[in-house]
Order: structure tokens, then sequence, then C-alpha cells
């Protein structure tokens, strides 16, 4: 659990530039780290490659916070 | 000028799509030439750019065909480790009047010239998003933007393309891939070999330069429109057609 939270934070203040005590579970890609739409596709993509697994459109449109891209890798690994 | 580059042109087997491919190649890119039907003609192709000293594949797809167009792009990323140019050009016609043209006439050409842009772009996008630098090329034709009799379905396709081309284009800007048409006018392909005489000579008489284009007058244009010579062009539709449409 820690360890998929680690590694989507690393991405993500890689991707979207920002700073890493901003990303707590609760935090909403698009609201509190200012991803726009695209960002949050890429963002998806990225997750895709680092864990390995394929996350359908319809799955990937429920994932607004850090904590649901969590949950959603922990539960489909 | 297009070193290192790995391009997909769909519908590359013959016509325009030949003319491009072998352009892409001539400039040094690596080519993936699809391809529905003839197989032959695309090995023909295929043989000719390695004549040129560069690389090519040739793929069969249906371009409206979801699963043949993934597994085509992957194709492309794993033999040639990249994809940086698509032309979507493949098209087909089913002329008829718009009184007597049947459903499935409308929908077949739908189906391979608009939907088919559609799914190969949306299929190169994570890999150019990724690499941060893409060329999509979509062919469309001076009919979209001017209408023509007996062909609404090509026509409401080829306008289709145009619309795609401008939201695209916009969509991905910010990853630094660029998407542009090309409205060829009349050209010299197979598709135009079928008209007689009269209608030719009624054609020439449309077009202010007086003659019908060669597929390499648009093939010039997709090399150029790929190139890093095109950096801040995007969105737009470029018109060869003789002046046929100004």
């Amino acid at each position: 659990m820690a360890d998929t939270f680690e590694r989507i934070k690393k991405i993500v203040v890689d991707r979207l530039d920002v700073e890493e005590s901003k990303v707590t579970m609760e935090a909403s890609f698009k609201d509190d780290l200012e991803a726009d739409s695209l960002d949050v596709v890429e963002l998806v993509m990225e997750l895709e490659d680092e864990f390995d697994m394929e996350i359908s459109d319809d799955d990937a449109e429920n994932i607004a916070t850090v904590g649901d891209a969590v949950n959603y890798i922990n539960s489909n690994q | 000028m297009l070193a290192g580059k790995v391009a997909l042109v769909t519908g590359g087997s013959r016509g325009i799509g030949k003319a491009i491919a072998l352009e892409l190649a001539k400039q040094g890119a690596k080519v993936a030439v699809n391809f529905s039907g003839n197989e032959e003609k695309a090995q023909e192709v295929v043989d000719e750019i390695v004549e040129l000293g560069s690389e090519a594949l040739k793929i069969k797809a249906n371009v409206a065909n979801e699963s043949e167009v993934k597994g085509m792009i992957k194709q492309v990323v794993e033999s040639f480790g990249s994809l940086d140019i698509l032309v979507n050009n493949a098209g087909i016609t089913r002329d008829n009047l718009l009184m007597r043209m049947k459903t499935e006439e409308f929908d077949e050409v739908i189906e391979t010239n608009l939907k088919g842009v559609f799914l190969c772009t949306k299929g190169v996008t994570r890999q150019m998003m990724k690499q941060r630098s893409g060329r999509i090329i979509n062919i469309s034709s001076v009919v979209g933007v001017s209408g023509n009799p007996g062909q609404a379905n090509y026509v409401a396709a080829k306008a289709g393309v145009i619309g795609l081309t401008k939201s695209t284009a916009k969509e991905l800007a910010s990853r630094n891939v660029l998407v542009n048409a090309i409205a060829p006018g009349f050209i010299e392909t197979d598709m135009t070999a079928k008209l007689t005489e009269e209608q030719r000579s009624g054609m020439i008489g449309l077009i202010p330069l007086e003659k019908l284009g060669q597929a390499e007058d648009v093939a010039k244009v997709v090399r150029f429109l790929a190139s890093d010579d095109a950096n801040y062009i995007t969105g737009q539709t470029i018109h060869v057609d003789g002046g046929m449409i100004m």
C-alpha cells in the first residue's frame, strides 16, 4: 500500500511539477495538483507503464484523486 | 530531411498514398505501408523503398476496425522503435446520387474515410504524446470544402476529416503533436482514371492551372508538413488543387 503510494507520488511530482507535500491520498489531480484533462490522461498512461497493467477508459474516468489511483492499482494488480 | 523518423501511411499501396510513402522514404524516413486488399502492390512499394535505401514494412489492416488498427500501430512501434508521422490517406468511394444512395454506401464511406482517421489518430496519440512530438497529416479532399453532386457520403467524410483535424490539433498542441489536413483537388489516380473524357475536360475547366494534379504534388506537401520546416503550423487545411477553391 505505502509502496504503491510512493511510486505514484514520484510520478505525480515529476509529471505535474508539484511539491511532494501536496501529493496526499486526498489530493485531487485537477483541483489540488493543477492537472488539466490531458495531464490526467498522461498520468494514467504512466501508471499503466509503471505498474504494467491496462486501465480501461471507463476506469480511468473514475480516478480523480491520488487515493483513487492507489486503491485502483492495489485492487487490480 | 526526415532521417531517423518513422512514418505510417494508411492506404499506402497505390495512388496518392504510394507517392507519399515513397516521398517520405526518399527523405530518409522508415515507412510502414498499410494496405487492405492488394498485398502485391504493397510489397512493390516496400521493395521500391528498400531500393531507395530506407526501411519499410507492409501491414494489412482495415482502418475502420479498431483492433486491427491497434495491432498495426503496435507493430510499427515494435518494428521501428517510434512513430513520428501518421498519414491518414486510406479512402474509398461509393458514389451515388443522394436519392439513390443506400445507407450501406453512406456508412461504408464514413467508416473508412472518417472513422478510420479517428481510430488511427487515437491509436498513435499515446506514442506521440509520450515522445512529445509527432505529426498527423490527414488527406481530406477539395470536395470536402466545396461539395460535389453524387458524393454526399464522401464529401461528408472529407469535411468531417477537416473538423477532426482542427479538434485534434487543439487537443494535442501542448504536447507538440501537430495535426494538419491536405485537400487535394483532381489528382491523376485510379480513382480519377474511371472518369469519362467528358467528365475530365469538364473538371479541367474548373481548374485555373488547367490540368490535373499528380500524386507527387500532394506527397511533397506531406513531406513539408512532416518536416521541421512546418514547426509552427497546426490545424490547417492546405489545398493542393491547382487553384480550384480559393
